[in-house]
C-alpha cells in the first residue's frame, strides 16, 4: 500500500500552520497521530499534495482543569488522556470511552483532535463531546472562534471547520453526576456498531439531568434531547428507560452496512443505551 | 515525484542516515533501507500488530506512520531487546511456555510486550490481554502468549527484588 506522492511540512507554530493552509487550500491537510488520515492515504481513497504533520507545533497540548472548567489540547492522545490520573478525577467518562478506542497501539498516537475534526461518523469522542456540551476552538487566519460540538458535525466528514482552520482544543464544564459510555463493537479496534455516552444528575430522588448522545448511528453523532428529558423527574426505572430508547430510536438513522442491518442496529442502540443508562444512574 | 527528504533515526541505539520520500511508511524504510527485519508486515492495515515498534517511548504500529513523522525519533525493535545468544526475559519465556508456533506475530508480541511491562511491571492476566489486544496471533490461541508474558513479568519481578 503506497499512498500517493505529498510534500511534507512540520512547522513549529500555528502561523506557519495556517500560512500552509492559506497557500494550498483545498490541496492541503493537517494531520495529528494520522491514525484516521494515513489508512485513508494508503488506500488512495485520500490524496494530500501537502500534508502538514503537527506534531512540533507549539501550545496544541496539555489538559487543563480549572474553575469547573476543562481544556484538553487537540493533540492530546487517547493514551495521555486514559492516565491523567486529574483528567480522570474530574470527567471519568474521558477515560471509559478512550479505553473502548481501537487497540493500545492507535490509542499511543491518536489524538482527540483528529478523533473530532475528521468527522468520522465511526469516532467515540464527537459523540462524547455532544453528550458533554464541548466547544471546539478553531484557529484560522481571521482568527480564532468557537464552535459548540452540538453544532459542528454536518454529515459523515463534513463539519463547520472551513478549510484554512485548525481545531487546536476542546473544552467543557466539569460534568456532574454519573456517567457512562457504552460501546457495543464486533471486534479490537472495530468501529461501534452503536455506542451511547450519558451523564446524569440526581436530586434527592428523581433524575435531575441528562445528556444523551449516540456514536454511528447517523452520518453524524446524535444528540438525542428527547432521550434525556424522558429521564428527567422520573426515578429511572424500567419505564422511563424505555421511554428514553423510543424517543432515541426517533432520532437515529442507521445505514446497513457490514455492521449489520438497520433492524439489528436500532436493537443494538437501544440495548447499549439501556447499559449506559443504568450504569450512569448507579453511579449518580 | 516530489524531492526525497534526509532522514535520521536512531534505531535500537545506532544511528542511521538515509534518503526516503516522505510517503514511505516507517516498516518499509526500517525493512529494506535498514535491514532491520524483525518487525515484520502483516496486515499492513495497523490491525495486526506484526509491525509494532517503540517510537520514542510509545508502542505503534509501523505500517500507519510515514518515514517523515519518525524523522529524528528514537525506535527499539525486537533486534534492540536480545539475540540468540543473550535472550529477554521475555524471549526466554515465549520459548519456555510456547508462546508461539508459526512466529510470525513474535517480534510485534514481544517488543510490545516489553513496553506494557515496563508500564505496568506486574500485570494482571487481564490487563496482559487489554494490552496485548492491538497483536493478533492466528496459531496460539493466545493462551501461551499471556502465560509467557506473566512468566517473564514474574521473573523480571524476582530479579529486581534480589538485586536490592
Amino acid at each position: 500500500m503506497i499512498p500517493a506522492a505529498f510534500e511534507y511540512y512540520r512547522p513549529t507554530d500555528m502561523k506557519g500552520v495556517i500560512a500552509l493552509l492559506e497557500e494550498h487550500g483545498d490541496d492541503a491537510r493537517v494531520m495529528a497521530g494520522g491514525h484516521s488520515l494515513i489508512p485513508m492515504m494508503k488506500l488512495r481513497m485520500a490524496e494530500i499534495p501537502h500534508l502538514i504533520d503537527l506534531q512540533d507545533v507549539a501550545g496544541l497540548g496539555g489538559i487543563s482543569i480549572e474553575g469547573g472548567k476543562i481544556r484538553i489540547g487537540a493533540m492530546i492522545t487517547q493514551h495521555e488522556m486514559i492516565n491523567s490520573a486529574e483528567l480522570t478525577k474530574a470527567a471519568p467518562i474521558l477515560r471509559e470511552a478512550a479505553l473502548q478506542i481501537a487497540d493500545p497501539q492507535v490509542r499511543y498516537v491518536g489524538t482527540i483532535g483528529g478523533n473530532v475534526a475528521n468527522g468520522d461518523p465511526g469516532n467515540d469522542m464527537p459523540g462524547l463531546m455532544q453528550c458533554l456540551d464541548a466547544s471546539f476552538i478553531l484557529v484560522g487566519p481571521e482568527g480564532e472562534r468557537v464552535v459548540k460540538a452540538r453544532n459542528f458535525f454536518e454529515a459523515a466528514y463534513m463539519t463547520e471547520r472551513g478549510d484554512e482552520e485548525v481545531l487546536t482544543a476542546v473544552t467543557f464544564d466539569v460534568p456532574q453526576g454519573g456517567y457512562a459510555y457504552e460501546k457495543q463493537k464486533r471486534k479490537i479496534g472495530d468501529y461501534a456498531t452503536a455506542a451511547a455516552a450519558v451523564q446524569i444528575t440526581k436530586d434527592g430522588g428523581p433524575v435531575a439531568s441528562a445528556s444523551i448522545a449516540m456514536t454511528n448511528l447517523s452520518d453524524t453523532p446524535v444528540w438525542s434531547e428527547g432521550a434525556a428529558s424522558a429521564l428527567v423527574g422520573t426515578d429511572c426505572g424500567p419505564e422511563a428507560l424505555k421511554a428514553a430508547v423510543a424517543a432515541m430510536l426517533g432520532d437515529i438513522d442507521p445505514t446497513e452496512d457490514n455492521r449489520g442491518p438497520v433492524a439489528f442496529k436500532r436493537h443494538a442502540a437501544g440495548i447499549v443505551l439501556t447499559r449506559a443508562i443504568e450504569r450512569a444512574w448507579s453511579r449518580a | 515525484m516530489p524531492d526525497k527528504m534526509h532522514v535520521k533515526l536512531n534505531v535500537n541505539g545506532e544511528d542511521h542516515e538515509f534518503l526516503a520520500e516522505p510517503r514511505e511508511l516507517l516498516i518499509y524504510a526500517l525493512r529494506e533501507k535498514l535491514n532491520i527485519t524483525g518487525p515484520h508486515v502483516g496486515c499492513e492495515t495497523s490491525h495486526c500488530g506484526a509491525c509494532t515498534v517503540t517510537l520514542n517511548g510509545k508502542s505503534v504500529k509501523s505500517c500507519t506512520v510515514f518515514v517523515a513523522q519518525a524523522n529524528g525519533s528514537e525506535i527499539n525493535t525486537v533486534e534492540g531487546l536480545g539475540s540468540p545468544d543473550a535472550m529477554h526475559v521475555l524471549q526466554e519465556n515465549f520459548r519456555e511456555h510456547h508462546g508461539l508456533q508459526c512466529g510470525f506475530c513474535t517480534p510485534g508480541m514481544i517488543t510490545r510486550a516489553s513496553k506494557l511491562l515496563e508500564e505496568i511491571p506486574n500485570p494482571t492476566e487481564e490487563e496482559v490481554r487489554f494490552g496485548m489486544a492491538g497483536n493478533i496471533c492466528r496459531c496460539t490461541g493466545y493462551q501461551n502468549i499471556v502465560k509467557s508474558i506473566l512468566s517473564a513479568a514474574a521473573e523480571m519481578n524476582a530479579a529486581k527484588e534480589a538485586a536490592q
